[in-house]
């Protein structure tokens, strides 16, 4: 996947010569993941800049250079320490559209690499999709694969609106996949059915995409047919291809890494009832983190979403 | 040791409080331009007081006043050409209106209408920043862009003593002079952040002095004095567009009137200081200069008066009387296309807009 989001990103700049990069260590180091990687070579030190360490910063002066006719793709090392720009991001990039009446738009990008299950000291690991959900004016995206990563990456960059870019760097090196080596675009707003199935609806995103899709298929051998569905993007927000799947399970599992309470999955479930109630045979299962900080690495397997948490959800769910 | 005590920081200062300078500075700006310069504070000063009292009277909402502010702001906008960058807090209205704001946009903005929000095209004057020194960090952008595309523009960070506490002032500097763009950081020294003099806000003798840290030029210059803001703004402004980097700017001035209209300051200032500063207001010591030079009467004085209030008067009338936007026009302002579950709200408005519209 680290592969498909430098290519991305390469392709873009050298389409776009209003595409810069900046951020921490993304210039001679090509990224802590290296997903910049001989992007300051190819494209120099006047498109790849290392910025000063200081996330407000970079994310401050992406608005000022978007508003003045940039494009630039701005990293944040790990989205942990995205609360020291939260109001660059929430309170800036999200409105300046709104704040200026249209007159303004903020086309950034926003890369992080974000969740758990790869031992980092604390806040790194943390899944934070629901402080940009909440913040009218973000786009959030999150690919799960490196096919997706690519061509939501490119929309992302070519998007007229501030874009979050959240990439679970559990699965930056998780498993190779073919990628078309030309550009290409999938739409920011529509999920991807991984499996289709009629018993029940798990819907995903992000870092748990690859587990609950094992899952399911080994469900299926058990007699137990889950479509699975990965959103790609919370913001704009698939409802169609949610609301149809519903319908045809009645079974609704949310398996996300975030807390819990507040989660994008408490969103989800909410538009479930409210547009598909009847469609329900049984309560909507969440699967998430506990309502706690990010844990250690010693029990942060426990306290992910895992096999054994979704597998005994999915029970509950067929026992109505 | 580096010792802060042992830093001279000299104010630069053209025009003094009672009207007198060096005469060989004072040559350097022609009858015209000081006159310009007079009726512009002027003009502001009047616009200002009257939207103050248009507050008291409920015909506009929360107004932050800027008068003792004048010259730090027309002196500053002077030095600008019109298609340099600005990036205001909310107390910028006189630096606004000099840089080309329509008087009539700005009662769009106090009327709390969606139109006031939109600066007319062309202007490059970016809204109204609310978050203190927010907005250092997109003029560093701004002016960053302008670098890399080759382009001639400076931008402009106005921010008051108080954003000098905030971290996103010090990562704007720390980024603008490490890229070495084109921005200048014009604080205006007004003494107050609401109620926090700024003895509380910083322990540094002097902000312009801040500006060593981060390997920039930094300047103190009388905020009251036009005619040292513009010099020392011009010197900056062609500075930063020569490639030369940024520049911070310290110009101490005084907020005569209150924080905002909702704030008292007797609460947290002596009256005896208010007067102190009311004896170094701006516009005196440049009226005493032209009177002295026989330029200036007190009929002129009136009859531009006269002539702000009806400009005042028909700007805000023009306000009231255009079309005020609705509540469904805040859809259209969040995406460049609304996602399917923003369009449903708006679509759940205008529906609702429509059966009241028949009742």
């Amino acid at each position: 996947m680290i592969e498909a989001i430098n290519e991305a990103m390469r392709q873009e700049m050298e389409r776009d010569s209003r595409i810069i990069v900046l951020g921490e260590d993304v210039g001679e180091n090509g990224g802590v993941f290296r997903a910049t990687d001989g992007l300051l070579e190819q494209f120099g030190d006047q498109r790849v800049f290392d910025t000063p360490l200081a996330e407000s910063g970079i994310i401050g002066t992406s608005i000022g250079l978007a508003i003045n006719g940039m494009r630039p793709i701005a990293e944040i090392q790990f989205l942990g320490f995205v609360y020291q720009a939260m109001d660059q991001l929430a309170a800036q990039a999200a409105r300046i559209r709104f704040r200026s009446a249209g007159r303004f738009s903020c086309p950034i990008v926003v890369r992080s690499p974000y969740g758990g299950g790869v031992r980092t000291p604390e806040l790194h690991s943390d899944a934070l999709e629901a402080l940009f959900t909440h913040s009218p004016g973000l786009k959030v995206v999150m690919p799960s694969n490196p096919y997706d990563a690519k061509g939501l990456l490119i929309s992302a960059i070519r998007d007229e609106d501030p874009v979050l870019f959240l990439e679970p760097m559990k699965l930056y090196r998780a498993f190779r996949m073919e990628v078309p080596e030309e550009p290409y675009t999938i739409p920011l707003g529509q999920a991807r059915v991984v499996k289709e199935g009629d018993d029940v609806t798990i819907l995903t995103w992000g870092p748990t995409v690859p587990l609950v899709a094992k899952l399911a298929a080994e469900m299926q051998t058990k007699g137990v047919n889950a479509e699975v569905i990965d959103l790609r993007c919370l913001q704009p927000l698939d409802i169609d291809t949610i609301i149809a799947s519903v319908e045809k399970t009645g079974r609704v599992m949310i398996v996300h890494e975030a807390v819990k309470t507040g989660g994008f999955g408490a969103e989800v479930a909410a538009l479930i009832s409210e547009r598909a109630l009847f469609a329900l045979s049984a309560p909507i299962v969440r699967i998430a983190g506990y309502d706690t900080p990010y844990p250690v690495p010693s029990v942060e397997d426990d306290w992910l979403p895992n096999a054994e948490r979704i597998a005994e959800g999915i029970h509950t769910l067929l026992r109505y | 040791m580096l010792d802060p005590n042992e830093l001279q920081v000299e104010i630069v200062q053209i025009l003094d409080e009672n009207g007198n300078g060096d005469e060989e500075k004072l040559a350097a700006f022609s009858d015209e331009w000081l006159l310009r310069a007079y009726r512009e504070m002027r003009r502001a000063r009047v616009i200002d007081e009257r939207l103050l009292r248009m507050q008291r009277q409920g015909r506009i909402g929360t107004y932050a006043p800027f008068s003792g502010q004048e010259a730090a702001q027309i002196g500053s906008a002077l030095a600008l050409r019109k298609d340099d960058w600005i990036f205001p807090s909310y107390r910028e209205v006189a630096v606004c209106l000099m840089h080309g704001m329509p008087l009539e946009q700005f009662f769009h903005y106090v009327q709390g209408r969606l139109s006031g929000k939109r600066m007319p095209e062309g202007l490059n004057i970016f809204p109204t920043q609310i978050i203190i020194a927010a907005q250092t960090l997109h003029a560093v952008g701004c002016a960053w862009a302008s670098k890399l595309k080759g382009e001639s523009q400076v931008s402009v960070a106005y921010f008051g003593d108080g954003a000098t506490s905030e971290g996103d002032f010090h990562e704007a500097m720390n980024f603008a002079a490490v890229y070495n763009v084109p921005v200048i950081f014009f604080c205006q020294n007004n003494q107050y952040a609401i109620s926090v003099p700024y003895r509380k806000q910083t322990a540094s003798r002097t902000i312009a002095q801040k500006a060593l840290a981060y390997g920039m030029k930094g300047v103190l210059v009388d905020g009251n004095d036009v005619l040292a803001v513009y010099e020392t703004m011009k010197q900056a402004v062609e500075a930063a567009r020569g490639g030369e980097g940024p520049m911070l700017i310290e110009a101490l001035t005084y907020r005569l009137g209150p924080h905002t209209t909702a704030d008292d300051p007797t609460k947290y200032r002596r009256p005896e200081e208010v007067e102190t500063w009311r004896t170094k207001d701006p516009l005196h010591r440049l009226r005493v200069l032209l009177e002295r030079r026989g330029l200036w009467t007190e009929a002129q004085e009136e009859a531009l008066v006269a002539q702000v209030n009806d400009e005042v008067t028909a700007a805000y009338e023009a306000a009231i009387a255009s079309k005020s936007g609705s509540i469904v026009d805040v859809f259209d302002y969040v995406y460049s296309e609304a996602p399917k579950l923003l369009a449903e709200q708006k679509e759940e408005v205008m529906r609702r807009k429509q059966r009241s519209g028949v009742r």
